[in-house]
This record gives C-alpha cells, sequence and structure tokens, in this order.
C-alpha cells in the first residue's frame, strides 16, 4: 500500500478515517444490541417484580400493564409452607450460612494454598495429585453420602426444634472441603517471589512469622477474592442446599431452595411466579451490588486462575 | 519467550491435544498394563519389604520407652519425661480403643440403630440378612422398613477410616519416641512440651496449617466418595421393595458395571438403551458448549477492546452481570421467558400467526423437539459462558507485543489474517489450561441443564431425558428415585472419562510439568 501521490496520500487518509469511524459505529451498535441482549432475562425478571397484577403467574407481555409493589408486600408478609415470614427466615439462613462459610474456607484455602506453594514436605506431591483426582469425581457422588452422614449425626432433614441444626450442617458441607479448592490462591502465592522466604529464614524468621508478617499482608487481593466466592457460594448455590437441607424444615431452607421450590417445587404454584420475581431481585441486588464493587478482585483472581500457561 | 516461537506452538495446539489422544490409547495405555503397572508393583512389594525392614530395626534398636511404644502408645515419651505429649497419645489410644469394642451406636432414620466399631466391621461383609421378623408391620404383613445398608456400609467406612488413624498414630508414638531416644543418645534433653508446639509454627508449619482440611477432606470428601463408589458394586437401591432387598444389600461385583453396557437384565437393557446415547449427548454438549463460548467470548473482548470505544467499563459491566446474579435466578428466569406461555413465544405467536407456541425447552406438553431443546440450552449457555471468557481475554489482549501487529501493518496483512495469525494463537497459547477446565465443568455442568430442562424432553425409559448429562442422570436416579448403585457406576463412568481427558491433556501442558520451577 504504498501512495502514489499527495492526492492519492490525502484521498487514502480520508477514506481511512471514514472507514475508521464507520467500523467505530458498528462496533457500538454490535454492543449495544449485545448489551441488550445480556440484560433482557434479568430486566424482565426486575419488570414482573413490580407487576400490578401481582400475584399472578408468567405474562405473554414483556413490560407489565401496570405497576405495584404488592409481589414483595406478599413475599414478606405471606406465610410460605407454613412458615410465617418464610422469606425473610430464609435470607437470614442463607446470611449465616454465607458468613460462616466465608470466616472458615477462607482460612482454610489461605493456609493449603501458601503450604502448597511455598513449603517443601514429604507429602506435597502426594497431596496435590489426591485433590487433582478427588476433583474429577462429580460433586454429586460425594454429596449424596455426606447426605446421608449428616443425617445419620442429626444435621440434615431435621424437623421441629431441632430444625436449626440443619444450618449448621449446611456450613460444614459448604466450607469442610474448600481447602481442595486451593488451586487459584496457590497460583497467587507461586507470584510472590520465593528471595522474599528465603531472605526472612535467613534473618531467623519462623515459618508462622513469615506467612502471618510478610505473606498475608501481600495478599490482600486474594484474601477478597476468596472471601468473595465463599459468601456468595450459597447465594448462588442451589443444588448442595437442596439434597442437605431440602428434606428438613422450610423455615431452616436458604433462598435458593425456597424459591426454586416455589415455582418447581412439589407445592409450586404457577401464581406465585411474580412473589418469586420478588424474591430474586430481594437477592440479586444485594450481591450484584457486592460484585460490582470487588469486580477488580474478581477479575484478578479469575485470570490468575486460568492463565497459567 | 520469543514471538516465532509463540506462533508455531500455538498453531499446533489443537493438533498435539489430538495427538495426546491418539498416543494415549496406542501408547501410554499399553505401556501402563505392560510396564508401570508391573512396575509399581514391584516398586510397592520392595517398598513393604523395606518398610517392614526399618519396622524391626527401629524396634530392636529403640530404647525399653520405644519398645513398649509399640503396645502402648506414648510410652516412650512418659518414659523420657515428656509427660503430657505420652498422655495425649495413650488418650487417643485408649479412646480408638473403648470405640472399636463398645460400638458405639447411632439411630438412624427409624429408630433403626446402627452399630460402629467392631460389630461395623463384620456388618461390611454381610450378604443380605433374613427379614427381622420382629420387625412386621402385622396389620399390612410387610416388612416394617429397616433399611439401613447405606449406613451399615458408611460406619463401616467411618470404623476402617478410623483404623487407618489409629496405624498413623502408631506409627507417630513410635516415632516421637525415637526422637527422643536420639536427643538423649546425644546428651541432649528430650524437646519439652513448649519446644514441640514452637515446632509447629516453624519446622512442622505445614502440619499445622494442612490438618484442619485433610480432617475435614476424610470426613467430607474422601470417605463419600469411597461410600459412592463401593456403593457400585452393591445391588443397594430403594426399588426393589422385597423385604430382603429393603434391609440389607449384596455385594454384587461388577453386575451393575455389566448392566450398563450389555444390558442382560430387563433393568440393565433399559438402562443401556439409555447410557450410550447420554454420554453422547454429554460430550457433544461438553465440546460445543465450550468452543462456543470461548469464541463468543473472544469476539466481544476484540469488540469491547477496539480502539477509540468510549463506555468500555460500562458495556463490560452489562456482561458480568451474568456473572453476578446466582444462576438459579437467571436460569429459570431465562426458563420462564422462553416458555410457552412467556413474552417471547406470544410474542412470535402474534408476528407470526402461530397457532400454539414453539417449545424452545422441550417443556411443552406437546411438539417438543430433542433438536431444537439442545441448541436452546447451548445457545443459553452462551449468554452464560461468554462473560468469563470475555473477562479472562481481555486482559490477553492487552498483553500481546504491539510491534506483531506493526510487523504485520507494515508487510500489509489485512486484519482478518491478523486476528487469525496474530491475536488467535497468542490467546489460545496463554489459555489452554483454561480451554481443559472449562471442558470439564462442562461435562459436569449440572446447573445449566437442570435448571434449564430438567434433562427434557422426557422419553420415558429409564428416566433420562433427550438433555440429560450423565450428572444429571446421576441427579434423577439417586435422589429422586434411589437407585444409589446405578447412579454411582455412573459416576465413575464420568470419573474415567474426565480423567482420561484431564491426563492426556494436562500431562502435556507446560502448566504440569514446569509446577515446582515457576517461581
Amino acid at each position: 500500500m504504498i501512495a502514489t501521490g499527495q492526492d492519492g496520500t490525502k484521498k487514502k487518509y480520508r477514506s481511512q478515517k471514514g472507514a475508521a469511524i464507520t467500523s467505530l459505529v458498528i462496533h457500538y451498535v454490535v454492543l449495544t444490541i449485545l448489551a441488550l441482549i445480556w440484560v433482557i432475562p434479568i430486566l424482565w425478571i426486575i419488570l414482573n417484580a413490580f407487576r400490578g397484577d401481582a400475584p399472578n403467574s408468567v405474562s405473554g407481555d414483556f413490560f407489565p400493564k401496570s405497576v405495584g409493589v404488592e409481589a414483595f408486600h406478599l413475599l414478606f408478609t405471606k406465610s410460605y409452607y407454613g412458615v410465617d415470614f418464610a422469606f425473610l427466615r430464609w435470607f437470614a439462613n442463607t446470611l449465616i450460612v454465607a458468613v460462616v462459610d466465608c470466616v472458615i474456607s477462607t482460612i482454610l484455602v489461605l493456609s493449603v494454598a501458601y503450604c502448597m506453594s511455598k513449603l517443601r514436605f514429604k507429602m506435597r506431591k502426594p497431596f496435590m495429585n489426591l485433590t487433582m483426582i478427588l476433583g474429577l469425581f462429580p460433586g454429586f457422588m460425594s454429596m449424596i453420602a455426606i447426605y446421608f452422614l449428616l443425617k445419620s449425626i442429626g444435621l440434615s432433614g431435621q424437623t421441629g426444634p431441632n430444625a436449626w441444626l440443619n444450618v449448621v450442617g449446611l456450613c460444614l458441607a459448604y466450607s469442610a472441603g474448600a481447602g481442595m479448592g486451593y488451586q487459584v490462591a496457590k497460583g497467587f502465592f507461586d507470584v510472590i517471589p520465593s528471595a522474599l522466604v528465603e531472605s526472612a529464614k535467613l534473618d531467623g524468621c519462623s515459618n508462622f512469622k513469615i506467612f502471618w508478617k510478610i505473606m498475608l499482608p501481600l495478599s490482600k487481593p486474594i484474601i477478597i477474592y476468596t472471601a468473595l466466592m465463599s459468601f456468595t457460594g450459597p447465594w448462588m448455590d442451589f443444588i448442595f442446599a437442596k439434597v442437605i437441607i431440602g428434606n428438613g424444615a422450610p423455615e431452616m431452607w436458604t433462598v435458593s431452595v425456597g424459591l426454586y421450590n416455589m415455582m418447581f417445587g412439589g407445592q409450586a404454584d404457577a401464581s406465585l411466579f411474580t412473589e418469586f420475581a420478588a424474591g430474586c431481585v430481594c437477592v440479586g441486588i444485594p450481591i450484584v451490588t457486592l460484585f460490582m464493587f470487588m469486580q477488580k478482585y474478581y477479575v484478578e483472581g479469575v485470570t490468575a486462575g486460568a492463565v497459567k500457561g | 519467550m520469543a514471538t516465532a516461537d509463540i506462533q508455531i506452538k500455538e498453531a499446533n495446539v489443537f493438533k498435539r491435544i489430538g495427538k495426546g489422544f491418539v498416543n494415549f490409547f496406542t501408547k501410554s495405555v499399553p505401556t501402563f498394563f505392560t510396564k508401570t503397572l508391573p512396575g509399581a508393583f514391584v516398586k510397592l512389594g520392595s517398598g513393604i519389604a523395606q518398610g517392614c525392614k526399618n519396622l524391626v530395626a527401629r524396634f530392636r534398636n529403640g530404647s525399653l520407652g520405644t519398645k513398649i511404644s509399640h503396645l502402648v502408645f506414648g510410652f516412650g515419651n512418659l518414659y523420657h519425661g515428656q509427660i503430657i505429649k505420652g498422655l495425649i497419645y495413650l488418650a487417643l489410644q485408649v479412646g480408638i480403643i473403648l470405640f472399636m469394642v463398645l460400638c458405639p451406636t447411632v439411630v438412624g432414620p427409624n429408630n433403626v440403630e446402627v452399630p460402629m466399631g467392631w460389630k461395623a466391621l463384620a456388618n461390611l461383609g454381610l450378604k443380605g440378612a433374613e427379614p427381622d421378623l420382629a420387625n412386621f408391620d402385622w396389620d399390612t404383613g410387610a416388612a416394617k422398613v429397616t433399611d439401613n445398608s447405606q449406613l451399615y456400609l458408611l460406619f463401616g467406612l467411618v470404623t476402617i477410616a478410623v483404623l487407618a488413624i489409629y496405624v498413623l498414630l502408631w506409627n507417630s508414638s513410635i516415632k516421637s519416641s525415637v526422637i527422643a531416644d536420639t536427643a538423649v543418645k546425644e546428651g541432649k534433653k528430650p524437646t519439652s512440651l513448649l519446644d514441640d508446639l514452637k515446632a509447629l509454627l516453624d519446622g512442622r508449619f505445614h502440619i499445622l496449617m494442612l490438618t484442619p482440611t485433610c480432617l475435614a477432606a476424610l470426613a467430607f470428601t474422601i470417605l463419600p466418595t469411597i461410600f459412592m463408589i463401593c456403593m457400585a458394586f452393591t445391588d443397594y437401591n430403594t426399588i426393589d421393595m422385597s423385604a430382603e432387598a429393603r434391609t440389607l444389600f449384596h455385594w454384587t461385583g461388577f453386575e451393575n458395571v455389566g448392566n450398563m453396557f450389555s444390558g442382560k437384565s430387563a433393568l440393565g437393557e433399559e438402562i443401556s438403551a439409555r447410557f450410550f446415547p447420554v454420554l453422547g449427548w454429554t460430550l457433544i454438549w461438553a465440546v460445543f458448549a465450550t468452543f462456543t463460548c470461548y469464541f463468543g467470548g473472544i469476539i466481544v473482548a476484540l469488540l469491547i477492546n477496539k480502539k477509540g470505544l468510549k463506555f468500555k467499563k460500562v458495556y463490560r459491566t452489562f456482561f458480568i452481570l451474568t456473572i453476578a446474579v446466582p444462576q438459579f435466578i437467571s436460569l429459570l428466569a431465562v426458563r420462564n421467558l422462553l416458555s410457552g406461555a412467556g413474552p417471547i413465544n406470544s410474542m412470535l405467536m402474534s408476528m407470526f400467526g402461530l397457532e400454539k407456541p414453539i417449545s424452545f425447552l422441550g417443556l411443552e406438553s406437546s411438539g417438543n423437539d430433542p433438536v431444537l431443546a439442545k441448541v436452546m440450552i447451548i445457545v443459553v449457555n452462551l449468554w452464560l459462558g461468554v462473560p468469563y471468557t470475555m473477562l479472562m481475554t481481555s486482559g490477553i489482549l492487552m498483553n500481546i507485543p504491539a510491534d506483531l501487529y506493526e510487523a504485520a501493518r507494515v508487510d500489509g496483512t489485512s486484519p482478518l489474517k491478523m486476528f487469525f495469525k496474530i491475536t488467535l494463537p497468542y490467546i489460545v497459547f496463554v489459555t489452554t489450561p483454561y480451554l481443559i477446565s472449562s471442558f470439564i465443568g462442562n461435562i459436569n455442568s449440572f446447573n445449566t441443564i437442570f435448571l434449564l430442562t430438567g434433562g427434557g424432553p422426557s422419553v420415558g425409559a429409564y428416566k433420562a431425558g433427550e438433555t440429560d448429562l450423565l450428572v444429571t442422570w446421576l441427579y434423577k436416579l439417586t435422589i429422586d428415585s434411589g437407585e444409589y448403585n446405578t447412579g454411582a457406576v455412573i459416576g465413575i463412568m464420568t470419573f474415567i472419562i474426565t480423567s482420561i481427558i484431564t491426563l492426556v491433556t494436562y500431562r502435556n501442558s507446560k502448566a504440569y510439568k514446569e509446577e515446582d520451577t515457576f517461581q
């Protein structure tokens, strides 16, 4: 593409500029359409939550004919499955599980990841291989056995005054296996130069001190990422919760189990759809807000975990 | 890394993986049986022999305390004056022995007591017991539910785990006594409790850090996995309502596995008729889901990273929204959106004058098309999966050396060619590990199928619908219909498939080979 003369160059320049603008416009149009497609289902759920004709079932109209907050009102005051203020209780249960899981999982994950990354001991490779092999079994297989185990020690399937034990069981089920998911955090520790550890050792630091005083202050991003993942886990997960607490007393369900059962469970009722949508909005808003604030750490974690070629 | 080097390598990523599979079945598998496995046995044998030798030597060379430690845990520590440590070992030994002898019981469902300890071990060998006459419901004449097979198996395994811990403690107690012996021999004092605790914070820090995870993993991952593997070799299910089957399981060896392939019995015929279609769809789904999301994500990332484009952050946020919203919400929303009564169908019906709604997900009462349902699942999955790849590749795109493009532009390369020759190879090269793990993830992708179609449209035969994956079938078999043995076989099959894929691909990847050196 060699310009033939001054005129040619100018023309070329102009047409190039024109092409650049056209291509930019195309980009805007395509991206906007895509963005619309991506929001439509979420937008639709939000619109349904604010339908004026609630309680009602799925409607053929995308935009509601009238607007109201009746669905929210019902959701917060009605009793579902014979439980008063059911949704609020489910919400509280999920919050409790999420906080407990967040604390325990973060501690377990960070300690295992640090060991695997910066300490050298005889069982290191066998441990890593074992966790990899166990990770290849479908999570479900062990889940059924976990259910039997929890049930036999009274931490699942309880009804009546002991029903709160179901929540304890769910906390255990979520956080006990967390230590096996250390890979992303290990990737993070791997990038911190080992020379740091070596020189601290020469200065007479104990391994604990190195971890506590040197490593942890450096690992704020990965701590936040791990905490974020384990906190949002119980809000996002549906199937584990369904198996572990779904058979127990309804007042001890989490939001995902409760909302799913409203739509598709044994006592599902199509006219609960608007309340379901309202519940989704109530769960979605805090989680999405949290995510958006922590976006930076999330992106860092995701890319660090995947790109280790 | 030299750019030329990258270009050669990345162009061959898919070829390499393909070759890896061929090699795996033509070379690795035969070598495994002819060399690796016998070699492992020889190694194991010599290891055991060496271990026994060491044990004898340890016993012979040990002090009196060490010798008695072989019988009484912690005696060596007591002998050397490490009172508290010795007492802890002793207490643990006494505790485990009491556990084994006294057989504490757990009250299972229907108030049937399940023992632990030696009785649990005895229960493991049961070949089915006589129906318990005392447990007959005299009104109906049927056996009362006394079904605790799964608990017999579970607590048998718990007892074995306790025994394993006993052996580990035995070894550790002797070891600690030997260490004290050596200290005394060298004229030093045996370590005090305080020293030992300090060691936990320094030289033995990994023990402190890993013990909680190991115990939790033993109880909540390893034990349950072994439990389900065992289940595959029993006839335990809650389908067979005969009194005997409902009381105790039998060990049946490979009968369930055989059923899956040959279908000799009537039950087996049903299972094997569905097994291969489900397996096939699982693999097709995994391939399509992985690659559509992968390339879709790359395209979206390229669109967003366009030079001069404004509101990049805003656009990105729109896409991240689907990651942030819990899947049970977004997928159930899509399911309703696409349902017969949903807005999309009503729009299409009024626009094109259709008589009845299109059954996108195969969930309507009539007019279900499995192919359409499958296509829709893959399309909806794009909506879920593209944002992940988009996030991942955005960062990588910015890392591609600008001079590569500069050089290409000088040579007059068209943008399309630049994409295929520079951008794509670079991304594929860097994200191969992600590609593999997302493929495995898709094989086990439970949420998408379960929440979107629930496996429908149904086939009628043996519970697996047209869009069921192995994992969702596993769910239906176990949770819904209580066929634990068949479900467990399917779980093992899934494991075998995923491990072959992982073995072949990871072992060829740099990440695996250089795990240790990359620091």
